[in-house]
């Protein structure tokens, strides 16, 4: 059965499922976007964006939409990757569905993170303002997918003034018997002046089969700080297609972290857009891939305004034989006069088998504008290694140093400590 | 007896360097080794160290009566053998402390012994500090990126004294210091020596050994071992160079 016929089943399923819920105003979006789905094509490698990411492996597996979570399953996942009660709220999504009784819900005047559901009963209007206005079903297949079947994501809401002092951590834990289709939605509001810290985890239970189709939508007001980490680290005999837009006000900061460690194939669309002036965008990413692994990053930044800086930093370590695709668009537009974009993508390859494919893509309509970007594929250096190891280090700890030396520099500004460290534990962990 | 080297041949890249070095080190013993440039002399410190770029055609190298060339070069270093570089590498991204903190442990590890805890760590390395007059922020920069030549001889020197091996080799540490840091740098080599330990020195300088005094001094030439004596060997060289033992080499071989 092909692609489309499949998710049109999955989607009348779901629709019956819905009962109530589809008198709400969001379900007109979901039927807009199916039509979108249908018309869309499917992605080929004769598609430019897709050139180097064959995903027609999508279209043979037959997945079914996720209904249960076997929390006998899931439950050890969640612990391992659970970070401090102490540092962090956590929202918790078992195969996509929210674990009320996993999570810490806020809702204090003025502020809201919780799951989406819950926040339609209790912020409709807002939603529907921002929900699909910055990932619109036009954009991709796999955008109208996940706009189609949404039920349940992430949902933090901030207005004026607002910060959220304690961190979140929004975390997925996937994987079932059969093949299922997970499809969050998360949707991130933050007023002028607010602030929050927000990890957003996808774990995933080792050699299940699933596919896990998510899109992120951010919107930062004036002079508002968002620090927003993404961490995959899904089975690696699953699919991760993950479509984030971030939208930013005047003088607002995005720090955006992309650390990708998971899944059979990862597809990573970032897109950023400076919606007024002074605003502030880092984009960094750090991904390790093994096995037959193939991860690709397709980043964009729109510089639609002026005086605004951007600050690109992917640093890949591949192995084994497999496969990572960096693409990192900036667009100048002609107004953006006194841009500063830089961009960086660094690789290691540490197999003759592994490869990257890394294209730096600079459209500059503006004359008075700052860009730099620049790639560079690399090894190990023997020289390095073997005065670790005359110290005594063995060669795994020293390729471990080594690659936490070169990936650091992508993850060293997160500013949250816990963070870090577990990251850089994640990385040990992923090279032994 | 130490460390005992029996006909050792090795190439880089097909090109023979040395070509049956025998040397016999007991335990005690600080041996210095001369040479003109291009002689071999990084070249068999680097077999020792188990570079393993290195092709060993020939000969046997025992430490402690064990067979150091079939070790990987971390065992090497954790049975006790040190090399202190000629040109010690920069790792950007990896500090001082890093290093020496993984170093330490994993040596430990082999040995049996439980990691030291932060609190001895950290007072082992600051009176290793103090021993090479070493300057607390080169201890948290990478390991040796940006450090002045000099810098890099003394880190060396400092790593040596807190891994504290067995038989430490020190490729032309002298090289790029100053008068005053290579006092320094000779005085923590003498604090290391005792009655158990050894050392290689390779020099090209009679002046480090007035500091460092050798039990031993061989002179290596085309990769061989052309004249072995005491420390007077050296002011001998120092006084009529390596041209003279070049043209004597014919005699020393033929010997
Ligand atoms: N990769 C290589 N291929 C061929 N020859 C090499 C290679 N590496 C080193 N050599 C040669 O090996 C010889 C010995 O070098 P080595 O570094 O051991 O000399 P050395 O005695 O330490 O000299 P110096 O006093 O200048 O430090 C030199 O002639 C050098 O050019
Ligand atoms: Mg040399």
């Amino acid at each position: 059965m092909q692609f489309k016929d499949r998710f049109s089943q999955v989607f009348s399923k779901f629709e019956s499922g819905l009962n109530g819920e589809s008198k709400l105003p969001v379900h007109q979006l979901r039927k807009d976007a199916l039509q979108s789905f249908h018309e869309a094509s499917f992605p080929t490698v004769k598609d430019e964006d897709w050139k180097y990411t064959n995903v027609s492996v999508l279209a043979d597996l037959n997945f079914e939409l996720a209904s249960s979570a076997d929390e006998a399953l899931l439950m050890p996942i969640l612990e391992k990757s659970k970070y401090s009660d102490e540092n962090f709220c956590h929202l918790v999504f078992f195969n996509g569905i929210f674990q009320e009784h996993l999570s810490d819900i806020i809702d204090q005047p003025g502020v809201f993170a919780g799951n989406l559901k819950t926040g339609l009963k209790k912020y409709p209007e807002v939603i529907e303002k921002y929900l699909g206005k910055y990932a619109t079903h036009k954009d991709g297949i796999f955008t109208a997918l996940n706009t189609a079947l949404m039920s349940d994501g992430a949902f933090i809401y901030l207005q004026d003034g607002k910060v959220i002092e304690k961190n979140i951590q929004v975390i997925y834990v996937n994987g079932d018997k059969a093949p299922v289709s997970i499809n969050p939605r998360n949707l991130y509001i933050l007023g002028k002046n607010a602030q929050v810290k927000v990890v957003e985890a996808y774990e995933g239970v080792e050699g299940a089969v699933y596919f896990t189709n998510k899109v992120t939508e951010s919107i930062v007001d004036a002079n508002g700080y968002f620090e927003h980490i993404l961490i995959q680290d899904e089975s690696t005999s699953a699919y991760h297609i993950s479509t984030t837009e971030v939208d930013i006000e005047r003088q607002s900061v995005l720090k955006n972290y992309n650390i990708c460690f998971g899944s059979a194939i990862a597809r990573n669309d970032i897109n950023g857009r400076f919606n007024d002036q002074y605003g502030e965008l880092t984009f960094n990413g750090l991904f390790i891939g093994h096995g037959k692994q193939l991860i690709d990053n397709h980043t964009l930044i729109d510089h639609a305004m002026p005086n605004c800086q951007s600050h690109e930093l992917y640093k890949g370590v591949l192995g084994d034989m497999s496969r990572g695709v960096f693409n990192g668009k900036i667009y100048v537009r002609q107004d953006a006069q006194k841009t500063n974009a830089f961009q960086e993508n660094k690789t290691i390859l540490l197999s003759s088998d592994a490869h990257i494919d890394a294209k730096p893509q600079l459209e500059i309509f503006a004359d008075d504008v700052k860009c730099t970007h620049g790639a560079t594929i690399g090894q190990l250096e023997e020289s390095q290694l073997y005065y670790l190891r005359s110290r005594g280090i063995g060669p795994e700890l020293a390729r471990t140093m080594l690659i936490n030396a070169f990936a650091d520099d992508a993850v060293q500004n997160i500013t949250i400590d816990e963070v870090r460290e577990s990251v850089e534990a994640l990385i040990a962990e992923k090279l032994a | 007896m130490l460390l005992e080297i029996k006909n050792l041949r090795a190439a880089i890249d097909g090109k023979e360097i040395l070509k049956g070095i025998n040397l016999t080190i007991n335990k005690g013993e600080t041996h210095a080794i001369m040479g003109p440039n291009g002689s071999g002399k990084s070249t068999l410190a680097n077999v020792l160290a188990g570079r393993e770029e290195y092709e060993v055609l020939e000969g046997e190298v025992l430490l402690n009566g064990k067979n150091l060339l079939e070790m990987a070069p971390e065992d090497r270093a954790r049975e006790g053998v040190f090399l202190a570089f000629q040109y010690p590498v920069e790792i950007p991204g990896v500090s001082n402390t890093n290093l020496l903190k993984n170093a330490l442990n994993e040596i430990r590890k082999y040995r049996g012994e439980e990691p030291l805890d932060s609190m001895d760590f950290l007072n082992l390395i600051k009176s290793k500090m103090k021993l090479v007059n070493m300057p607390q922020d080169l201890l948290s920069r990478s390991v040796n990126e940006g450090f002045s030549g000099g810098e890099k001889k003394r880190n060396e020197i400092f790593q040596m004294a807190v891994l504290d091996p067995m038989l430490g080799i020190l490729d032309e540490t002298d090289s790029g210091l100053d008068i005053d840091a290579l006092k320094v740098v000779a005085n923590g080599v003498n604090v290391l020596r005792s009655p158990e330990k050894s050392f290689i020195v390779v020099t090209h300088y009679q002046r480090l050994l007035d500091y460092i005094v050798p039990d031993f001094v061989h002179v290596l030439y085309k990769g061989r071992i052309i004249k072995s004596g005491d420390k007077s060997l050296a002011l001998y060289l120092e006084e009529k160079g390596y041209d003279w033992v070049k043209e004597h080499t014919d005699e020393f071989m033929a010997v």
